[in-house]
């Protein structure tokens, strides 16, 4: 790579890439963990340690249930020492019953829950999807702020290669008197100058994009396992990875255009 | 002596670089296809402003200027590039593309007209060897003396057969010998028809070019005392009469 140029592209390349993984990523996990969510409720029975069996039976009972399960008290303690300490494993701290509830596709939540509360009195049928709404419009947000910023190093690329391009101009302006004076069409010298950009913009896009590879796979060997345990799915599918693979090529293209017009506007100014 | 037609016209052209004083003034002259002319004058009398113009790097900011029998003053400048490709020019810094070979800056106005490769080749070897650096063709220019350098640029301003030859200086840089040399050069092209013009001190090249004209600059004006410059063009003598 010579001159500043491919160095400059390869940086914001490495960012650009970076960026739009972690927007996809962020994508496919809000998206699986939409799906994951989208039929399955609680019923929660405040202090209904002993109204727990019963429910559950009710809710067996109710048409359109696909799965049914309680939650032990056991694996609710540990969830709580997790976010209150040890305080939160004691014994002495009251527990709802928990019963986590499946429906098929199709089944009206609302039906299913007026049967659970008129046969457990005190129940509350409760959506996942409702519980983690927050969590999802900040995922959703966050994966449109990654791909903004995308777009404006998008944006910044493109003016660096305008003003690469101009610079080069003024470098050679001896040259391109020289081709306009044996007769060289404005294209003809353009196409020069978007050739040099447009290898500049393939050898750092392509140098930028796998840098970005490095550190994703780096970052994807240590966390993937949480991350999938979470999202029950991989971080970034085949599709996602083909979309990233093309980035340097868009950019190429980006650079080659923007060149293009800088200089022919450029060549314009003289005779 | 046959008639020769006008192949450049000037009427009242000046010249002048933004809001400075004018450096061309009231140009009005005209040149027959075939001719031989020298243009001298002091150092700042406006030579290399004249020569582009003609070789259609500047407009003039007044006057008419037509070429080739084409009124150019005002022509669109996506119209110049086939008028360009008609006349060579022999800068006097040369300019050479300094990372191109001897033979890809010959070749550079036939590639630019999009001539095919072949003819590029047999072209640019049988013009190599015409200036005598038929061994130099892979040589890029900073290896190339003053000398060779200099008859690369001619190589390149002639390749083309242009109908219009402008040279500034051409003989600037070199020895005696050379420039004798590159004299013979412009005026066997001369013969095969190409209308040359050449910007030069040199009073040693006027005197060895029988048949040639001479215009001569003083303070951006032209002197020409015996106005066969002017009229009539079907007239004057052509270069190797």
């Amino acid at each position: 790579m010579q001159g500043p140029t491919p160095w400059v592209i390869a940086i914001m390349m490495f960012v650009m890439v970076v960026i739009a993984a972690a927007g996809l990523s962020l994508a496919n996990a809000a998206g699986v963990v939409s799906r994951g969510v989208e039929n399955r409720y609680s019923v929660q029975i405040a202090n209904g340690a002993a109204k727990a069996s019963a429910a559950e039976a009710a809710v067996r009972r109710t048409p359109g249930v696909a799965a049914v399960r309680s939650i032990p008290e056991a694996e609710m303690r540990k969830t709580l020492e997790r976010w209150l300490g040890p305080e939160g494993a004691k014994a002495d701290l009251p527990l709802p019953a928990l019963i986590d509830v499946d429906l098929k596709p199709g089944i009206s939540p609302r039906a299913v829950a007026a049967k659970v509360e008129a046969a457990v009195p005190g129940a509350r049928f409760v959506a996942h999807g409702a519980t983690l709404k927050p969590i999802l419009r900040a995922i959703h947000s966050l994966t449109w702020v990654a791909f903004a910023i995308v777009l404006m190093i998008a944006l910044a690329t493109a003016a660096a290669v305008v003003l690469a391009a101009r610079s080069a101009l003024a470098a050679n302006r001896p040259t391109i008197e020289l081709m306009h004076g044996v007769g060289a069409t404005d294209n003809q010298v353009a196409r020069l100058f978007q050739r040099r950009i447009a290898i500049d913009s393939l050898s750092g896009g392509v140098a930028g994009a796998l840098a970005a590879g490095v550190v994703l796979l780096v970052i994807a060997g240590g966390r993937a396992a949480w991350v999938e345990d979470v999202t029950g799915g991989p971080l970034l599918t085949f599709t996602d990875l083909a979309a990233l693979a093309l980035l340097p090529l868009l950019g190429t293209l980006l650079a080659t255009l923007v060149a293009r017009i800088a200089v022919l506007r450029a060549l314009r100014e003289a005779l | 002596m046959g008639k020769l037609a006008t192949i450049v016209e000037f009427d009242r052209v000046g010249l002048r670089y933004g809001t400075g004083a004018e450096v061309l003034r009231d140009l009005d002259f005209r040149l027959a296809a075939g001719g031989f002319y020298f243009l001298t004058g002091p150092s700042g009398a406006g030579k290399t402003s004249l020569l582009k113009l003609l070789y259609l790097a500047q407009r003039p900011t007044r006057g008419r200027i037509q070429l080739f029998g084409d009124e150019l003053t005002d022509a669109p400048r996506e119209a110049l590039p086939p008028y360009r490709r008609r006349i060579g020019i022999v800068f006097q810094d040369f300019r050479l593309i300094r990372h191109l070979s001897a033979f890809d800056n010959v070749a550079l106005p036939l590639r630019i007209a999009g001539r095919p490769e072949t003819e590029v080749e047999s072209s640019v070897r049988e013009m190599l060897a015409w200036v005598g650096l038929a061994d130099r063709a892979s040589a890029r220019p900073p290896t190339l003396s003053g000398g060779e350098q200099q008859r690369v640029a001619i190589a390149r301003a002639v390749i083309a057969r242009p109908e219009l030859l402008v040279a500034d200086e051409p003989t600037g840089n070199v020895d005696a010998e050379m420039a004798k040399r590159i004299l013979h050069l412009l005026t066997a092209l001369n013969r095969l028809g190409t209308t040359i013009i050449v910007a030069t001190h040199d009073i040693s090249l006027i005197t060895a070019t029988p048949g040639a004209q001479m215009i001569r600059l003083d303070n951006g004006a032209m002197i020409d005392p015996t106005g066969a410059l002017k009229n009539p063009p079907a007239q004057m003598g052509h270069a190797d009469a």
